[in-house]
């Protein structure tokens, strides 16, 4: 069994071990639960220095057949790109469980099933980003609606019932228009490739047989379910509803992880199997996405929510990963990955302070706080950073990743990054709008008596801030994982970054 | 170039002082402001040395870089975090750590009596440490993150007493009207790395000249635009008098001395492009001629002590600008105005900090008056500055302001006498305005409030202001004695430096000028304020101009026309129509789906007999339907 | 004899059945058009064997006959149960399952 396997399924042994565990001990359970996460992540981590960063293959690769009439294999392995989201997503984990310590109190169902529910979905969080058969990537990506389902429509608040439904539809619809290109994926690969076989790298020899129209069709099957999910405009609507009534650690990891498929998809299928369909949609998701950058920031603007805010803040931190990804220069594309690491932390800060903050003021509407700043410092200070973080500012993390992308972006599509980079006045508005109603002022009723930061919410807090600092001064780390695979797609895709246009030939 | 290990210190020591003091929380209270002031010297000090360094280098060996370690490195995009330390930043070094450390020294008395005094401190030494970044970083992107650095800085400390709804407002305006300019900076950016594939200030010196000149335009007005958003000149300049906000010492350091400045070091940093880019020139030239008068006219019409100041700092920026856009015979004298200003403008903030630590934190002028005898040593040093920014020989003011003029009249052509006349009626009115600061506030009748008993402020106070006073009086023959800040300048500038001495008119000549346009200014000043009584409140029945001047020439409403009130609508459109027709859309196919089960369960009406019924239709329906097709 | 013709009283007889079964209404008349058709049907596989010279047909009725049995037996209980909580064996009176 391969280290990555072992990685998959070890929060769901660990989620059998918690079903073991009396539900009225719930104190066991979520230290059970912090156990293992944490363990996961160790595991991750030592995985990760076993990476060979210069090697652009799958490694830690593992096959095993699974049902051998259609081709289809258990089969993974990673790359660069599934390296850091994977990293990301196992240690977004453990700090969401202690972060939310109390969320899971009050739902439909015991504390116990929400802890089982988010080791299954770290199980599939993980598997869906080693999968290298695309059948199996698929099941996984449908199968992890249904513990996120859960954990909205159990232990969310508002209409939670509504916004899980919402978000279950919007997203089997994707799902639905994926399986009709897998089934394209299945005949074609049959009739031009030999055998029928899902083999992600076997695979990318399809593009070169099949027709442009059927290329086209195929692409946008994935593209759209990929949108669906990122999300792009305009399929976005149910991420803001999904974010709202969600615990503020189920929304971390929809946010932060989950929609990172979407974007993790474009690259891993969309781009390294239909480049020339690809680069025929170029434009049309170029526009989108600068739509998104814009559309986004204006709606964050406009939310009274705090909730719904973050989520419209992410609706454009999405425009630019998706804008860097279809860039198709290096820089563009090492950005965009490295903004969905980053967009995960800064993301992640944003929904834990900003749920520490709600659930004191067991209000999500940002006029009900005021002065924040004089009461609870601590916690203004976090939401202040994670918000300058959010808003790209120099030194911290997501600053490298945006202007990569709008660099990487600004050589080949000038139109869309000049309009994209209004986007940074913009990010500025809807981040300091919010600190100023909700952190300054003088302090208004109801907001006195705010209990300031916990020693355990600090120490939850305290990893998110430090990376979202260090990697603003000192990206390489991250960048070196990145770069070597970021480089090798934009090639593999038939794309070379433009060069320097006053200098040429000198 | 040589490399140097220390020059990290200069930025290091304010920045552990800032870390420290946050961190520290209010454990660090009790000698939180010490260790801020002495991290700020000791940057002074590294400094000063740097500087006995650089002296015993031979001229072409002075400019030294210090690479730290590479920060972003994507294919060909490689920024390293490097420093660059010529003569050009170290003239910004001493003036930001030197001045910096004596607003520290007259802060501690300053907001000795407010609460999070440790709060400012560590925002003050934040500051510092990204200025010396914005000025230290060898390439774009490296000042990059020093200017929004001061731009969080200038957020913070603006803000800092937010409780105050409007002050919170007036941080935020400040940020968002910085991001517009470093919109531009970014794009400039882009367009350096998309065009030159460097972003370092020596790889695009180095291809500046053989490359397009549409492409240097490009980001020389990009360039212009930034610099405009940090330094408050036309058309961003709305966000400088709000700033006024934050605490005195603030306003003298940031807004004043340092931080405003930026845009000026910016272009002149950048002189290899302006240079190559004409257009941008005349544009650098234009935005700084209409800054310099419209601050000016602002400046007459501000009761408000602090504001007053604010409008003079813009327009005196305006000057600046302007100079440093008449190219390489303007960029010594601009660095030369904008560091007399730094001395004179910092001192008379403090001034007006300390008259308003004597007078209950007023600022209406109205109510000042008669403060000469309670406050001699803020009204000498105050009148040293006065003096300075008038530009009375010998006075620093004099000489800098002075050269400032003279190349304008010799920019050629046209351009020349319209300029030189531009800048005469700016040192005119500037006259006027600072003449009516004077009067209104040391010289004319008491109008105080009460319950105000003014009294000079000790010695941590007055201290700062003194070293500044002297400074407004000296730097001035010193920079020019011998040409030595324009030689000593000169290699940053390439082989472009040194101005013509050809003159259109005679410097001396020139000087009497100036000197006829600030004896105008001061005398109707004199006339209309010593004079006459002055009303403690504002008289309504004033001219159109005045009552304009009073609201800045509209800028507030102008913008708001323009960009907040559509931008308000737009974002009001937007989300009506992201819940209507977006969602309304997806909620639309769920409830088509709902009615037209609805319309279809009508059909299941329970009677097996008509469910027979339907079969055997459908039965036939389909028989037929294959028989057609068959056929 | 033609046995085509067995085809068309095959299909009258099924024609008769279906209309049976649409304008009744006692379950027990119902039931017997049902028969009525199944049988038609019978008697169409029981013909095409003959026509084809195969067994398949023949097979398929036998089928069809135990098939037949079954529901006779299922479907006489159902009415049955029904007359006797309802007093009626208008198949129109159970109409509750559309609730």
């Amino acid at each position: 069994m391969s280290s990555i396997t072992a990685l998959a399924l070890l929060p769901v042994l660990g989620a059998l071990l918690v079903a073991l565990v009396p539900s009225e001990n719930s104190l066991r359970i979520k230290q059970l639960a912090l156990g293992i996460t944490t363990a996961v992540a160790a595991l991750a981590i030592f995985i990760a220095t076993q990476f060979v960063t210069s090697n652009t293959d799958f490694q830690f690769t593992e096959t095993h057949e699974w049902i051998p009439a259609f081709g289809i294999n258990y089969s993974v392995g990673i790359d660069g790109l599934s390296l850091v989201l994977i990293l990301m997503s196992v240690l977004l984990v453990p700090i969401v469980v202690l972060a939310c310590w109390n969320e899971s109190e009050g739902g439909r169902w015991s504390a116990k099933v929400f802890y089982i529910l988010i080791l299954i979905l770290e199980t599939m969080m993980i598997g869906v980003f080693i999968a290298t058969d695309v059948f199996l990537f698929y099941v996984i990506f449908e199968a992890m609606l249904i513990p996120v389902y859960f954990l909205i429509g159990g232990y969310g608040s508002g209409e939670r019932a509504a916004a899980a439904v919402k978000f279950l539809i919007y997203s089997l619809f994707g799902g639905l228009l994926m399986l009709a290109s897998i089934i394209g994926i299945y005949v074609t690969s049959r009739q031009y490739l030999g055998a029928p076989t899902f083999d992600i790298t076997a695979l990318t020899e399809l593009h070169k047989f099949i027709s442009p129209t059927t290329q086209n069709l195929l692409f946008l099957g994935f593209f759209i379910a990929f949108a669906i999910k990122a999300p792009l405009w305009p399929l976005h609507t149910w991420l803001p509803d999904a974010a709202k009534a969600g615990t503020p650690g189920t929304s971390v990891l929809l946010l932060g992880v989950l929609d990172k498929v979407g974007t993790f998809g474009m690259i891993r299928f969309c781009i390294s199997l239909f480049p020339d369909a690809s680069k025929t949609f170029t434009p049309v998701i170029i526009v989108l996405a600068v739509i998104s950058i814009l559309y986004g920031a204006f709606l964050a603007i406009g939310a009274r929510d705090l909730k719904r805010l973050i989520a419209y803040t992410s609706i454009s931190h999405f425009g630019f990963i998706i804008m860097g990804i279809f860039a198709m220069t290096s820089q563009a594309q090492s950005g965009a990955i490295l903004y969905m690491f980053n967009h995960g932390f800064s993301t992640a800060a944003l929904f834990i302070v900003g749920g520490w903050m709600i659930a004191r003021r067991r209000s999500s509407t940002i006029a009900d706080f005021g002065g924040l700043q004089r009461v609870t410092p601590v916690m203004a200070w976090m939401f202040f950073i994670a918000g300058l973080s959010s808003l790209a500012l120099p030194g911290l993390s997501s600053f490298v990743s945006e202007f990569l992308v709008l660099v990487g972006t600004y050589t080949r599509y000038p139109v869309a990054a000049v309009i994209a980079t209004f986007g940074i006045v913009l990010a500025a508005l809807y981040i300091l709008i919010p600190v100023q109603k909700a952190l300054h002022g003088p302090t208004t009723p109801g907001n006195e008596e705010l209990p300031d930061l916990n020693l355990r919410e600090k120490i939850a807090i305290a990893p998110v801030v430090a990376v979202i600092i260090a990697l603003g001064i000192y990206p390489a780390p991250v960048l070196n994982i990145i770069n070597p695979i970021a480089a090798h797609i934009v090639e593999s895709a038939g794309f070379t970054d433009p060069a320097p246009t006053e200098i040429a030939g000198k | 170039m040589a490399t140097s290990t220390s020059i990290v210190y200069l930025i290091a020591l304010p920045l552990f002082g800032a870390a420290a003091l946050l961190l520290g929380g209010r454990r660090t209270n009790k000698w939180g402001h010490l260790l801020a002031t002495s991290m700020s010297a000791g940057s002074f000090v590294v400094g000063l040395y740097q500087l006995s360094l650089m002296l015993d280098r031979a001229t072409e060996d002075r400019a030294i870089t210090q690479k730290l370690f590479t920060w972003i490195s994507v294919g060909d995009f490689n920024v390293d975090a490097s420093l660059l330390l010529d003569q050009l930043s170290i003239c910004f070094v001493l003036l930001i750590s030197g001045v910096g450390t004596l607003i520290h020294i007259y802060s501690i008395s300053y907001m000795a009596e407010d609460p999070d005094r440790r709060r400012f401190f560590a925002y003050l030494n934040l500051f510092i440490a990204a200025m010396l970044l914005l000025v230290l970083g060898d390439s774009y992107l490296n000042l990059y993150v020093g200017w929004e650095g001061v731009g969080l800085a200038s957020y913070l400390l603006i803000g800092f007493w937010n409780k105050k709804p409007a002050y919170a407002t007036a941080s935020k305006k400040a940020f968002v009207m910085n991001r517009v300019g470093d919109m531009g900076l970014s794009l400039a950016i882009m367009i350096a790395f998309a065009t030159l594939g460097t972003t370092t200030f020596a790889g695009v010196s180095e291809h500046a000249h053989h490359a397009s000149e549409a492409a240097m335009t490009a980001i020389g007005i990009m360039l212009l635009i930034a610099a405009v958003g940090k330094s408050a000149q036309f058309p961003l300049q709305a966000w400088l008098g709000d700033a006024m906000a934050g605490p005195t010492p603030v306003s003298a350091l940031i807004h004043a001395a340092t931080m405003v400045t930026a845009g000026v070091y910016l272009i002149v940093r950048s002189n290899f492009v302006f240079d190559a880019a004409p257009t941008a020139q005349l544009l650098v030239v234009i935005v700084g001629a209409i800054t310099l008068l419209l601050g000016a006219f602002i400046g007459t019409a501000k009761d408000d002590i602090k504001k007053a100041l604010a409008a003079s700092t813009m327009s005196q920026i305006g000057y600046m600008i302007l100079g440093a856009g008449l190219g390489p015979a303007g960029y010594a004298f601009a660095i030369m105005h904008l560091l007399t200003h730094g001395f004179f403008k910092a001192g008379m903030f403090l001034g007006a900090g300390s008259v308003m630590h004597g007078m209950n934190d007023e600022v209406d002028m109205r109510k000042f008056g008669g403060l000469r005898k309670f406050m001699p040593i803020t009204f000498v040093t105050f009148g040293l500055g006065y003096l300075a920014i008038l530009g009375v020989p010998p006075f620093a003011g004099f000489y800098s302001k002075d050269l400032i003029i003279e190349t304008a009249f010799d920019s050629g052509g046209l351009q020349g006498p319209l300029l030189g006349t531009i800048t005469l009626i700016g040192a005119a009115i500037t006259a006027f305005y600072m003449t009516r600061v004077m009067i209104l506030t040391f010289t004319s009748k008491a109008r105080w409030d009460e319950d105000t008993h003014p009294h000079e402020s000790p010695i941590l106070m007055w201290l700062p202001m003194v070293i500044l006073a002297i400074g407004s009086v000296s730097t001035g023959y010193l920079f020019t004695r011998g040409d030595s800040l324009e030689n000593w300048l000169s290699p940053v500038f390439g082989e472009h430096g040194g101005h013509s001495k050809e003159h259109l008119i005679p410097p001396l000549v020139v000087s009497a000028l100036a000197l006829l346009s600030v004896s105008i200014g001061v005398s109707i000043a004199i006339i209309k304020y010593q004079r006459n009584e002055i009303d403690r409140i504002a008289p309504a029945n004033v001219s159109i101009f005045t009552r304009l001047a009073r609201r800045d020439f509209g800028q507030d409403a102008i913008n708001e026309t323009l960009f907040m009130r559509p931008g308000q609508v737009l974002t009001d459109v937007l989300v009506k129509s992201d819940d209507k027709v977006i969602d309304g859309a997806v909620r639309g196919i769920g409830r088509m789906a709902i009615g037209s089960g609805a319309v279809l369960r009508k059909s299941q009406s329970g009677f097996a007999r008509s469910y027979a019924a339907f079969i055997l239709i459908g039965a036939i329906l389909m028989i037929a339907g294959i028989w057609v097709v068959t056929q | 004899m033609n046995p085509y013709n067995y085809l068309y009283l095959a299909g009258l007889l099924f024609t008769i059945g279906a209309i049976g079964v649409v304008v009744r209404r006692n379950a027990i008349v119902i039931f017997m058009c049902v028969e009525l058709m199944l049988n038609a049907a019978n008697l169409a596989f029981v013909t095409f064997s003959r026509i084809n010279g195969t067994l398949d047909g023949q097979v398929t009725a036998f089928f069809t006959m135990v098939v037949a049995a079954c529901e006779v037996v299922v479907g006489l209980a159902i009415i049955v149960a029904i007359y006797r909580s309802r007093r009626s064996a208008s198949v129109d009176d159970a109409s509750l399952l559309k609730r």
